[in-house]
């Protein structure tokens, strides 16, 4: 049972998710769907290093909208399908973070956080400079006509976040129960012991800096097609980069499922104060409980949950 | 393309620039550099400061830079409360690494929307006599929108330092970075000292923001390109000396003001964080580092 309940699960989202693209269609759900997929594979991406090993990553939006301009960059010289460039993109973020990884995880933690914030300021100004991709005016992309067999290309959209989604869950879920999860959490308890009882730290490291920029530039790649016009101010969005780190934080860093369960309760909550009240007081709630979450229960939700029923056991 | 007196201007400007960035980086210089309290938030606080010093110089008049010396003591104690949540939610438990940098993250979030959903992304500016005007030395110009900051800036860091090397409680500071432990056997209180270090810090952001405010307009989300820049020099300049952070500063801002003027102004973002990740990268411990 244990070993077949994931992939079943995961395979009754897929067969829901080709069922929601039947069942409805006012666009705004696909939208909204695929905005909190997005954030969703943005959190686990960020919980892979964060989570796992306790090193901050603040350019998560740097990573992305790295992701979103491979994209553009290949489909301003060709036209290149969906998933090469989600490869492209996953390809190029992960060299950038083994790059910044290795440049700064050899030193204190705090000098990895602050690095990632700079890497983020440096790759918008070489945006922000770079006329081909259109600089700091942005630039349009056009969505395909052909979609599949979906009645409209956000829906097509939507099942390549819901599997993006998935994978990146899988990936999360086999990295924190394999040895190599077993390192990064002792890395996080303790680096020096670590060290000293043989773990390769510097090379834990670098595997989940790379795998986290690899899932973050995936996130990225379809964000193109997905607004349809793309400039530095919007991809590098700076609550990109706070919801990645306050939806781990609010559903629990040291499992798997804490920023699956973040992801989807944030993420939804957003969608709805957005519409109901205003996007700026949702922007400011997301600060506001990231800030209680971790001041006053520091295990998150998933951490919440254990605590109770470990006491009614 | 090029000459001398561009040349001079460019200097010199960047030297007035830099002596700002020493105001923007002090605080950070304590908080970062001494007491190892990673504050991201600290230039969100300059943005208050700049608010402050707009709000009462808009409605009464008042010279901005007085405002900002006025709200230092409110600045102190807000930094005070803040290190006393720090201290009780993280660093006695351990947590600092990865809970406390959010926290600060959030922090520095909470505080920029705060001040979007009250008064708008607008830019807002402050009007002073001096500000418009400029002294003008051979063909070198020095404005006085630039002049006032570099000499309050100057004269904060001056007060600073004397406080830090000459003070008993400036020594204490300085004991809690060496040696916290050290310092409890001579029966001193290391959380008070912090608290008291962290409430000054924060309070050096009511000056800098009053000081950013005359340079240019500003805005809420202005804050973020001082992160890098704080960093930068606190790092460069060995984390927590004070002679070293002023020479960091006005070193980082005659190149950022070269690249301004010779490379155009929209690179000029990128020269504090490339200097930043090759310090990180090859010298860590800042040009005058062990």
């Amino acid at each position: 049972m244990r070993g077949w309940g994931f992939p079943a699960a995961c395979a009754a989202v897929v067969v829901a998710g080709l069922a929601f693209t039947e069942l409805a269609d006012n666009p705004y759900y696909f939208n909204a769907a695929y905005v909190i997929l997005q954030a969703l594979i943005m959190a686990v991406a960020w919980n892979i290093l964060g989570g796992f090993t306790g090193y901050v990553n603040f350019g998560s939006a740097a990573f992305f909208a790295v992701g979103a301009y491979t994209s553009i960059a290949l489909l301003k010289a060709a036209a290149v399908p969906l998933p090469l460039l989600i490869l492209a993109a996953a390809l190029v973020c992960g060299l950038i973070g083994l790059g910044v990884g290795y440049l700064t995880l050899r030193l204190k933690g705090v000098y990895f956080a602050i690095a990632t914030l700079a890497m983020g300021i440096v790759l918008e100004t070489l945006i922000n400079n770079w006329s081909y991709v259109g600089g700091a005016k942005g630039t349009a992309i056009l969505t395909p006509d052909k979609h599949l067999w979906f009645d409209s290309y956000s829906e097509m959209l939507f099942m390549v976040m819901l599997l993006l989604a998935l994978g990146s869950v899988a990936v999360s879920r086999t990295l924190s129960s394999s040895r190599l999860g077993r390192g990064l959490a002792a890395i996080r308890d303790d680096e020096v012991a670590a060290e000293c009882s043989g773990v390769p730290t510097l090379r834990l490291k670098l595997v989940s800096t790379t795998v986290m920029g690899a899932m973050m530039g995936a996130a990225g790649a379809p964000y193109p097609y997905f607004v349809s016009y793309v400039d530095p101010l919007s991809a590098f969005n700076l609550f990109i980069a706070v919801n990645s780190i306050a939806m781990p934080m609010i559903g629990g860093t040291a499992h798997w499922a804490g920023p699956v369960v973040g992801a989807l309760l944030v993420g939804s909550a957003q969608e709805v104060i957005t519409v109901t009240i205003s996007s700026e007081l949702n922007v400011l709630l997301v600060g506001i409980m990231l800030v209680l979450f971790i001041t006053l229960a520091p295990q998150g939700i998933v951490g919440l949950v254990r605590k109770h029923w470990k006491k009614r056991a | 393309m090029f000459s001398a007196d561009l040349f001079a201007n460019a200097v010199v400007s960047g030297l007035l620039l830099g002596g700002f960035y020493a105001a923007v980086a002090i605080g950070l210089a304590i908080v970062f550099g001494q007491l190892d309290i990673v504050n991201i938030a600290h230039p969100a606080f300059i943005i208050a400061g700049s608010y402050t010093a707009y709000i009462f110089n808009s409605t009464f008049g008042f010279d901005p830079v007085l405002v900002g010396v006025a709200a230092m003591p409110v600045f102190f104690a807000v930094g005070v409360a803040i290190y006393r949540i720090y201290y009780a939610a993280f660093e006695r438990t351990g947590q600092e690494s990865l809970s406390g940098l959010a926290f600060f993250f959030g922090l520095m979030f909470i505080i920029e929307v705060s001040l979007i959903l009250v008064y708008g992304v607008d830019y807002r500016l402050v009007s002073a006599g001096y500000a418009t005007g400029a002294l003008s030395i051979g063909f070198v110009d020095l404005p006085g929108r630039m002049l006032v900051p570099f000499l309050v800036a100057l004269a904060l860091t001056g007060l600073i330092w004397l406080y830090l090397s000459r003070t008993f409680m400036g020594r204490a500071i300085q004991a809690v970075a060496q040696d916290r432990g050290a310092l409890q056997l001579m029966g001193a209180d290391p959380i008070r000292i912090k608290q008291w270090a962290f409430g000054i810090g924060i309070a050096t952001a009511a000056v800098a923001g009053a000081l950013l405010i005359i340079i240019g307009p500003v805005e809420p989300s202005v804050g973020r390109q001082y992160i890098g820049r704080a960093f930068a020099i606190v790092v460069l300049g060995g984390m927590g000396s004070i002679q070293g952070m002023l020479i960091a500063a006005l070193l980082l801002g005659v190149v950022e003001n070269m690249v301004a003027t010779f490379y155009g102004p929209s690179w000029a973002p990128a020269v504090s964080f490339g200097i930043l990740l090759l310090t990180l990268a090859f010298r860590p411990a800042g040009l005058f580092g062990r």
